[in-house]
């Protein structure tokens, strides 16, 4: 049996590498979904069937209670997409702080020499990362959905950074003093206090982080809830467990580093930073004008255009203006327009988040393509149509060092030879910074809620076309 | 980028220093309680395992970064395995409590990290493969 249990977990680890590497194209990325349900289906029969596991009822119970709420959860329209992904870290955090606690009882009772110095420091990794996950996943989770009793803007007092980590030191203390005396009278008591300072340091966490920050928290999490898993792997002796664990971790960290990376911050920054703070004081600087247009104006020019770039944001999510995204995208391209969307890596509040809601509209995803790639093709661009972003083409972030996104790499809208930008209202964007583009000779602004005003532009389109 | 890497180092050195505790712990004679050699057995799987992730997933197109993430929590709840035990063994009911919550913790996951990659995936078309599934 542990021939064929080994055999069975190299197998499904193998399809989980092959999952990933098929995700390196949408051509084959299908065929990844395939082999990570055959991996986990093996893993999942294998273990089963192994003669330790005596009791079925609650596993077939626990089961079916996972798929009623597993399958309404992957239904949820895409623009909650990036709440279900902070739900599901906190799934995965909540299972390795639970499996960590239930080893670390049945050990302490049942027998005791399994607590081995190794094993106990597994054991509060994995609780303070499980749990810390856990609590800190659903804050966001919270956060995006704009529950209202969770602030959705940062939250910060004073001395929050060095209260936070004294906070963590004290859990880290309890664990080490756990570590070295797992089996004292005192440690079933001391045990709980850890998990409570693991839960109240995942809210503390995320407490003091605001939604433009969004897309690196969540990869950060990704990569805890990955690493709570190769903890667990650790604790039950399970390599199964590390591979996938450690697959999970890098991919959260690859992702995390790509999103620092594009606002030109680093994780300490993110974390620590409480970016919406800063960026409140600059708002208030002095008043300067917009020049807006009208949408049969923005039409006639759009319908002159040869090259026009879309740069979808949040806005667009906000706005569920993807589908009249898609049909202007229709009229320009049936005038033989060329039409390209400019997608910035955190443009909207998860990784990649603007590519699903685009190819959801059945936006072809050949036509997306990334800042490094269209910023060179900005300066023949005829039209450069702003949708819903803000900070992702703001020129301060190349010119003005006092601004809190100086440094970030951005789309260069303000290259194009006319930019239009739709914006709900005339307050600054989520990070509270005036937008220099706006003021721009070349810029116009359309007013109005998103998909209102490209509704609009496609009917002025598709009425020009018929005399 | 060093900077970046601390979070990380600082869990590497956590571990390291439980590899010489551990070590300094382990029984002489040989049982099956684990000791220093399973840790570095271990230890040995996760690093190489991270490297293959690193390597693999950074290949991973970036219009897939939001399935990429789906996808990696539904296989990160391998820890399916984990709650399976716990829960289906000979042991005390509140430890299998536990385990059972994890299951559907974990369970749920699955279900939904697989249907909603699958979901999300489907959408992904080129020019020519688009006519069907619009909505308009």
């Amino acid at each position: 049996m542990h021939a064929t249990v080994q055999l069975a977990y190299i197998v499904a680890t193998v399809l989980f590498i092959f999952a990933l590497h098929w995700m390196n194209t949408p051509a084959t990325a299908r065929k990844a979904v395939f082999a990570g349900v055959a991996g986990m289906t093996i893993a999942i029969a294998v273990t089963w069937a192994q003669p330790g596991v005596v009791h079925h009822g609650w596993i077939v119970l626990a089961i079916i209670a996972g798929f009623a709420v597993g399958i309404p959860l992957s239904l949820v329209p895409l623009t909650a997409v990036p709440q279900r992904t902070a739900l599901s870290h906190a799934f995965g955090g909540l299972a390795a702080g639970l499996v960590g606690t239930a080893k670390y009882y049945l050990w302490l009772s049942e027998a005791p020499e399994n607590l081995t110095a190794f094993r106990m420091v597994a054991i509060i990794l994995e609780i303070l990362l499980g749990y810390l996950t856990f609590t800190g996943s659903l804050m966001a989770a919270g956060k995006l959905q704009e529950v209202k009793w969770i602030p959705q803007r940062p939250v910060t007092y004073p001395l929050q950074n060095v209260s936070n980590l004294a906070l963590f030191v004290i859990a880290l203390a309890l664990g080490l003093a756990l570590t070295l005396h797992p089996t004292a009278a005192w440690a079933p008591m001391v045990f709980p206090v850890v998990i409570a300072l693991a839960l109240a340091f995942g809210v503390l966490l995320i407490i003091p982080i605001g939604g433009a920050d969004m897309p690196t928290v969540i990869a950060i999490l990704n990569a805890y809830a990955g690493l709570a898993a190769v903890a667990m792997g650790f604790v039950l002796d399970n390599k199964l467990l590390i591979t996938a664990g450690a697959l999970d971790g890098s991919s959260g960290l690859i992702l995390a580093i790509i999103m620092c990376k594009a606002m030109n911050r680093s994780f300490a920054n993110v974390l620590f930073g409480a970016f919406g703070q800063v960026a409140k004081a600059q708002a208030s600087g002095e008043q300067k004008v917009y020049k807006s247009e009208t949408v049969e104006g923005a039409a006639q020019v759009l319908e002159q255009a040869n090259l026009v770039v879309i740069v979808p944001g949040y806005g667009m999510a906000v706005a569920q203006a993807q589908h009249k995204v898609r049909e202007l995208y229709d009229q320009l391209k049936k005038r033989g327009i060329t039409v390209k969307f400019a997608i910035h890596p955190v443009a909207g509040r998860m990784p990649g988040h603007m590519n699903v809601l685009l190819a959801e509209a059945n936006i072809p995803y050949t036509d997306l393509v990334e800042m490094d790639e269209i910023n060179s093709d900005m300066p023949q661009c005829d039209v450069a149509l702003v949708v819903g972003a803000n900070d992702v083409v703001n020129p301060a972030a190349r010119t003005d060092k006092t601004s809190p996104i100086y440094g970030m790499p951005i789309i260069a809208a303000d290259k194009a030879r006319t930019v239009f930008a739709i914006k709900r209202s005339k307050s600054p964007g989520f990070a509270g910074i005036d937008n220099e583009l706006y003021f721009s000779d070349r810029t116009w602004m359309l007013f109005g809620d998103a998909k209102n005003v490209i509704g609009e532009l496609v009917k002025q389109l598709a009425g020009g076309s018929t005399h | 980028m060093p900077q970046r890497l601390t979070p990380w180092l600082a869990a590497f050195l956590w571990l390291g220093s439980a590899a010489v505790a551990a070590a300094q712990d382990a029984p002489t004679t040989p049982g099956h309680a684990a000791g220093a050699n399973d840790f570095w057995s271990l230890l040995f799987v996760f690093i190489l395992a991270s490297f293959i992730g690193l390597g693999v997933i950074r290949r991973v197109s970036r219009l897939l970064h939001t399935p990429l993430m789906s996808i990696t929590n539904a296989i990160s709840a391998i820890a399916v395995v984990g709650s399976i035990i716990v829960t289906g063994s000979d042991y005390p009911t509140t430890i299998r409590i536990m385990g059972a919550i994890a299951l559907f913790a974990s369970m749920t996951n699955i279900v939904s990290g697989f249907l909603i990659t699958d979901r999300m995936l489907k959408m992904f078309k080129t020019d020519d493969k688009r006519g069907d599934g619009g909505k308009s």
